[in-house]
């Protein structure tokens, strides 16, 4: 690994900027994300910062039971982020649905069956301090390139190769 | 040195890129870390501005459909080169840049070059949010440009010469403390800080003009709104405080007054609020318009 890369790779694990995405909360988790900026827990300390943007970002803080009309709405924003990028699953209720599962306007599957997901912070709500520990470890799988979409991405790289080789 | 070498190692190395880049992302910490011990939280890492440059330079850039792609791309860059080229202007200690004369009208023209990439770049990138940012963009630059623009023209009447040497070989008076005001007042608002942060109001339309800047392209805006701090604190010097004769005490002098400057700004940009636009449109075209006639007159003292 050269210069260059290792500093990238620190980089990308000291400055995590997320982007937040409610696809059908009842903003408990929302609520709960807020406190991590606060003098308590002070996530700028991380290298975190909040944008409105996915365009800005590299990590989506997704939060909410997972419906048919948001469907489409995470999808978006997780192809508008620019790679490298990381998932973060908020709350039980984008694993499982939790205790919205089964509703009739409720898509009843979990968050990764539409986007690949790194870190799963489950609660109902989880704690700001749980949130923060799942935003760094999201940000440590991006310095090491071990979010899902680098591993797709070098897959797709190594496949890419192979056909050139074989050509 | 032949002009041309000397101009181009003024524009990469010193005071331009290489060396004005970490002085920047120096000062950024310093603004951000004051916010937040203000704030009562601890603050951000000492290399985070450099953390967050570098993880940007090595992301994806996402175009949109349907902007213009050519002007997507160069906008950034012509906001990076117009602020390191109005680097190489600066009288600063040891800076090879042969002097050029009339550099002030340059140096003004240099200086709205970002700004208008900032504008063009809202508007390229075809957001309705990005629209609004570059519009506040837009009417706060006819806002602070009254004030700004006197304090210079103040003392280049004073100094009878519009050559950045001749304005800084002025003997300290009157005009330095009047226009030094009047420039000091467009400051907040030419670096975005509250409470005249109207035209990047994350809370109200998302994000500025560069709402849909990703990646390398936001990595050069970023670093072009750094080196612009850089930029306007070293003017500031430049015109406004006697600068010693020695290089060191120079050097000590243009890097002390400008974190100090940024010191202010940032307490400043702690306890206020943000205004609406009309609200600081008010505010600079009277009270700043008042300063700007004070300077004026206080440039035709002898």
């Amino acid at each position: 690994m050269g210069l260059l890369d290792r500093v990238l790779s620190v980089a990308r694990r000291r400055s995590p900027w997320i982007c937040r995405l409610n696809a059908g909360s009842c903003n408990g988790c929302d609520i709960e994300v807020t406190p991590i900026f606060s003098p308590r827990y002070d996530a700028e300390q991380l290298g975190i910062q909040v944008h409105g943007t996915p365009k800005h970002c590299d990590i989506l803080v997704v939060s909410g039971t997972l419906t048919e009309r948001s469907r489409q709405a995470v999808l978006s924003m997780w192809e508008q982020m620019p790679s490298p990028k990381a998932v973060v699953g908020l709350g039980s209720c984008p694993a499982s649905g939790n205790v919205f599962a089964e509703s009739p306007l409720v898509l009843g599957a979990s968050l990764d069956t539409v986007i690949p997901v790194d870190v799963w912070v489950t609660g109902c709500p989880p704690r700001p301090h749980q949130i923060l520990e799942g935003i760094a470890r999201a940000a440590e799988l991006l310095g090491a390139g071990a979010t899902q979409d680098q591993i797709a991405a070098r897959a797709v790289t190594a496949a890419a190769g192979l056909e050139r080789r074989a050509s | 040195m032949t002009p041309v070498l000397a101009y181009a190692v003024a524009f990469l190395v010193w005071p331009g890129l290489l060396l004005a880049a970490p002085l920047a992302w120096l000062e950024l910490w310093l603004m951000r870390k004051t916010v937040a011990r203000l704030q009562g939280r601890v603050g951000p890492p000492f290399f985070q501005p450099f953390f967050d440059f570098m993880k940007l330079m090595g992301k994806r850039a996402v175009i949109p459909e349907g902007v213009d792609r050519v002007a997507f791309v160069v906008l950034p860059m012509l906001a990076l080169a117009a602020t390191a080229a109005a680097l190489v202007l600066m009288p600063m200690p040891g800076n090879p840049a042969p002097r050029l004369p009339g550099d002030v009208m340059v140096l003004i023209f240099l200086l709205e070059v970002p700004v208008i990439a900032e504008v063009v770049a809202g508007y390229v990138g075809r957001s309705v949010y990005g629209e609004v940012g570059a519009m506040r963009e837009a009417l706060m630059s006819l806002a602070y440009n009254l004030p700004f623009l006197a304090s210079i023209v103040a003392m280049a009447e004073a100094a009878g010469s519009f050559d950045l040497g001749a304005i800084a070989a002025l003997p300290f008076g009157l005009v330095h403390v009047v226009a030094g005001i009047a420039f000091l007042m467009a400051l907040p608002a030419r670096l975005k800080l509250n409470p005249f942060s109207i035209a990047n109001a994350e809370s109200e339309i998302v994000a500025s003009g560069l709402i849909e800047y990703s990646g390398p392209l936001l990595g050069i805006f970023e670093l072009a709104h750094a080196l612009e701090v850089v930029v306007l604190t070293e003017l500031f010097v430049a015109l406004f405080v006697p600068v010693p004769a020695g290089i060191t005490a120079a050097l000590a002098v243009y890097v002390g007054v400008g974190l100090a400057l940024l010191l202010g700004l940032s307490f400043l940009s702690a306890v206020t609020a943000r205004l609406r636009l009309p609200q600081a449109f008010r505010f600079y075209w009277i009270w700043g318009g008042a300063a700007s006639v004070a300077a004026l007159a206080a440039g035709l003292v002898p």
